[in-house]
């Protein structure tokens, strides 16, 4: 589909690297069309398990080496607007609801966005990003209907399709997929094994393959109000 | 962090027995593990910025080590851990690392507390 015009893009994830794999064409795509992007990143994965053997990082130093890799990312998406919000990795869903609600809040109220990316509460397997959906779908909730921005969600629990059907929107990013490829380069730290992760499971028979580099895909979210 | 020798880790942990330390002590299978295997159970437990004094550290076994801190009234203990280094702030960093280069676990003495 082609984009429609925005008034601003909010992108609303818990970890460095979240963004790349979802949104990073989309959001590159937002970009060149002069669509003004903030990403608000609530923590720097300081809890990331891969150190690598030999370690190329301890517990205590792989959040500043993700922070760099996340700026670095969003030069490559094109994001000149990147808030680190300061929580700790694994511990979003342990803060305050009201706390991370008002958090959401803030930000909408201060960029008025027309659109916010985030993950789909339900189907988003980390527990931060089960959060972090929840927050922003619920700030957005409590909004007067006439003025709500529209929420784009990433899932990809297995159980995603059979519970939701095929997501509602699929956006064409082959056009900036050397883009995306390079955010997540960008974050060498995490993609190195994941990569080698989606690659077994392609092997297996679990096609979620050239989703990554020519399509991104979302669900909208629905009030019933 | 480099592989475990027993003599410098032990030497290390004997340099931080009787000081208030602050502690890190996180095991964990990381979030995913149910998502790439619905038959796994998954358990994790982490601690940070605890404040303790132990009497007696030690490392144990052949590779992978365990660490153990007595207490005057209890313990902690690591299994697993195959690296270690003291870093340029002066603090004790231990992990258990798999063959697949990710962290399982993680103990970590320091004089002053962990970030955040």
């Amino acid at each position: 589909m082609t984009l429609q015009e925005e008034r601003h893009v909010l992108v609303v994830y818990p970890h460095p690297d979240d963004e790349a794999f979802s949104v990073a064409g989309t959001l590159r795509l937002y970009h060149n069309m002069g669509v003004p992007v903030t990403y608000a990143c609530l923590t720097l994965g300081e809890m990331g398990r891969n150190l690598g053997n030999p370690p190329f990082a301890t517990r205590e130093s792989l959040p500043e080496i993700r922070r760099k890799e996340l700026i670095a990312a969003c030069e490559a998406m094109g994001i000149e607007d990147l808030r680190m919000m300061g929580l700790r990795d694994k511990t979003v869903e342990f803060e305050d609801d009201e706390k991370m609600i008002k958090l959401v809040t803030d930000l909408i109220v201060e960029l008025n966005p027309s659109l916010i990316f985030t993950f789909l509460p339900g189907f988003a397997v980390h527990p931060d990003h089960e959060a972090t959906g929840r927050a922003v779908v619920e700030a957005v909730r409590r909004i007067d209907k006439k003025y709500r921005p529209r929420i784009l969600a990433c899932a990809f629990a297995n159980d995603t399709v059979e519970k939701n059907g095929e997501p509602d929107v699929t956006i064409d990013i082959s056009s900036v997929k050397e883009d995306k490829l390079k955010a997540l380069k960008a974050h060498i730290s995490q993609t190195g094994w994941m990569l080698q992760e989606t690659a077994k499971r392609v092997d297996e028979g679990e096609v979620l393959s050239d989703s990554w580099l020519n399509t991104e895909k979302f669900y909208n979210v629905v009030f019933n109000d | 962090m480099k592989e475990v020798n027993t003599n410098e880790l032990q030497e290390l942990l004997n340099s931080f027995a009787n000081k208030d330390v602050f502690i890190h002590l996180e095991t964990t299978n990381g979030s995913y593990a149910t998502h790439y295997n619905e038959n796994f159970f998954n358990a994790g437990a982490f601690i940070r910025n605890v404040q303790l004094r132990y009497e007696l550290g030690k490392v144990v076994g052949d590779a992978p080590h365990r660490v153990g801190l007595k207490m005057p009234h209890g313990w902690v203990y690591a299994q697993g851990i195959t690296h270690f280094e003291l870093d340029d702030q002066g603090r004790l960093l231990m992990a258990g690392i798999d063959n697949t280069g990710k962290l399982a676990i993680a103990l970590e003495i320091s004089e002053s507390p962990f970030a955040y």
